[in-house]
């Protein structure tokens, strides 16, 4: 839960007052109600299930059903300054393609994830030999929904590949709060246990750097 | 709360809106209709500032009797999960009104009514009609009532495409829009079905080129077995399955050509008590307008272009799973138009196995749904 707080709050500072936001995997729409109200966003939403849209249709959200894998071919070309997919990545069919779709749709995507080369997951794989159960990673390896775990590493390597740029990235933590790190640094992929990413084009215009400090006063 | 509105007398009304003959009903077809006649029906009341009225179009064979008692069948309205005290448009905060389409045998002027020019029934000679001319109807009802901005717009299949259409002919004239079960245009198989029903009607002796009410018969076979093909593409395969399987009306077959299984009952049952209330006509000239309707066709096929006009309005677009007739990629149709025209749209899949006709059943996913939107809607504009 912790995570996810610490996750909504960089998303905030992050994101630039009076955007255009799809929020990919939007839940109950929690995000882009706070993100509409604090930033004053024109946001919008993909949701998996019905009840989650149903929740955001009561908020006032503009959401639609459907999910990351399929559905973002529904938007057009640079509708959105940013798309954000948050804890989500991991569970798509195909990390790559979402992620070239989110670059399609918007100028810059927000995307966190859990980290699979943080240590607790390589310390529980080295001494057990069993699929790691960790806090960001608690289920079995029968029943979770994260088919696609990477590394900080990997998906630097993705970024790279699909010629994208990191223009902001933090550690995020349990009970922690948000810490900026340089990803290709391998002490982080050690020690971040999941991370949030803002990337923009490599050959588009960087972001004026976000406010430090957040909104809550905290 | 809900026990007090439900003891509040809801202020209902209804009547016929005759229109001048300075204002005829000019078509697309080019004809016009002079002394148009317009039955409609509503619930609660209208406010000050005229800003609560919601507009709910009705499906192909449903009629403006949306809640409250049906004159002639005396059942309950069509939809009164969704109108009604507690329910998502409630008497006691919105001016619901629903109107006879133009064409239709309620009271509208349809085929069935006196062609003012002849003293006799239009019959054929009435002049085609599509979905803009319904909705074209409608604004001229709205306006005459002194309503200038609608707060929604709500319908259910052939009301879905009326949704869509008010959304593209009158942009400024509606806040928000509910679409259910519909599609921006009819598909092959939409038109294949409705030209069996047509054929089956036009086959009747007793149709007689169309002009049976002159020969005092009705082509009540006719009808009915349109009704029966048609209401098959309502229900789906397993609605159909669970309602009846292959239960038997008796014990044992009959060796012969009674209807022996439930579902063959069930449907002469439906043709049956349909020709009662609707008129042949009708049926043909209705479901030519809904074949007739391709909301991207005037924008060179481009769908987002008709809704260019209509990114100031909040859409709401719902479809079921098992809705074969408007399946879910024709809703994601209209959402992905909506999304290019840049409008605030939102979409649900509904699960259900009861297929198109879900809309009018329950389904407590499509009523939370409708709820949140339509609270939302009120919200933004200050009408709670």
């Amino acid at each position: 839960m912790t995570v996810v707080r610490e996750d909504f709050r960089e998303i905030l500072r992050l994101v630039r007052p009076g955007s255009r936001v799809l929020d990919v995997g939007c839940g109950g729409g929690e995000l882009l109600e706070l993100l509409t109200r604090e930033k004053n966003i024109d946001g919008r939403g993909v949701e998996i299930s019905a009840q989650g849209v149903s929740a955001c249709l009561a908020r006032g959200l503009a959401v639609m059903q459907g999910d990351a894998d399929r559905d973002l071919e529904q938007f057009p070309t640079g509708a959105f300054d940013y798309a954000i997919l948050s804890q989500t990545l991991q569970a798509t069919r195909n990390p790559r393609q979402v992620l070239g779709e989110l670059m399609r749709i918007a100028d810059r995507a927000v995307v966190s994830f859990p980290n699979f080369g943080h240590w607790r997951v390589r310390w529980s794989l080295l001494r057990r030999g069993r699929m790691p159960e960790t806090r960001s990673l608690p289920e079995p390896w029968w029943s979770t929904p994260n088919i696609h775990l990477c590394t900080l590493a990997d998906f630097n390597a993705l970024v790279d590949d699909l010629d994208l740029r990191i223009e902001a990235s933090v550690a995020l933590a349990e009970g922690r709060p948000a810490r900026t790190i340089d990803p290709t640094r391998e002490i982080e992929n050690w020690r971040a246990e999941a991370a949030l990413f803002l990337l923009g084009r490599r050959d588009g215009p960087m972001e004026p750097e976000a406010p430090p400090g957040d909104l809550f006063g905290g | 709360m809900t026990l007090t509105a439900q003891t509040q007398a809801i202020h209902e009304d209804g009547g016929t809106w005759t229109f001048p003959p300075s204002q005829p009903l000019v078509l697309d077809s080019g004809a016009r209709i002079d002394g148009l006649e317009i039955a409609w029906r509503s619930f609660g009341t209208l406010n000050a500032d005229k800003s609560n009225a919601v507009l709910i179009c009705h499906a192909l064979t449903l009629d403006q009797h949306v809640a409250g008692k049906h004159p002639v069948s005396g059942k309950p309205g069509w939809w009164t999960r969704l109108v009604g005290p507690g329910r998502p448009l409630d008497p006691a905060r919105h001016f619901i009104v629903c109107a006879n389409v133009v064409g239709g045998c309620m009271g509208s002027t349809g085929p069935a009514s006196l062609n003012p020019a002849t003293g006799k029934p239009w019959g054929l000679s009435f002049p085609v009609i599509t979905i803009a001319d319904m909705v074209r109807a409608q604004a001229m009802l709205i306006e005459a009532m002194g309503i200038e901005t609608l707060q929604a717009v709500v319908g259910g299949s052939m009301g879905g495409m009326q949704v869509l259409q008010w959304a593209v002919s009158y942009p400024d004239r509606l806040f928000s829009a509910v679409c259910v079960a519909a599609a921006a245009r009819h598909s092959a198989q939409n038109i294949a079905f409705h030209e069996v029903g047509r054929q089956a009607i036009m086959a009747d002796p007793d149709w007689r080129g169309g002009a049976y009410a002159l020969h005092g018969s009705r082509p009540e076979k006719g009808l009915a077995v349109a009704r029966m093909a048609a209401h098959i593409t309502y229900l789906s395969e397993a609605a159909l399955q669970r309602k009846f399987g292959r239960e038997l009306q008796r014990d044992g077959l009959s060796w012969g050509f009674d209807a022996d299984f439930q579902v063959e009952s069930y449907l002469r049952h439906q043709g049956a008590t349909f020709v009662d209330r609707f008129d042949a006509n009708s049926y043909l000239y209705i479901t030519r307008a809904m074949d007739y309707f391709d909301l991207a066709a005037p924008y060179g096929g481009v769908l987002a272009e008709a809704f260019r006009k209509a990114r100031d309005v909040r859409f709401c677009v719902l479809s079921f799973t098992s809705d074969w007739l408007y399946p879910t990629p024709e809703s994601r149709h209209i959402v992905r138009a909506l999304n290019a025209a840049g409008a605030r749209a939102s979409f649900v899949e509904i699960e259900s196995d009861k297929g198109h006709d879900a809309f009018l059943l329950d389904e407590p996913v499509m009523d939370s749904a409708l709820a949140g939107f339509l609270d939302a809607v009120d919200g933004a504009r200050g009408l709670r």
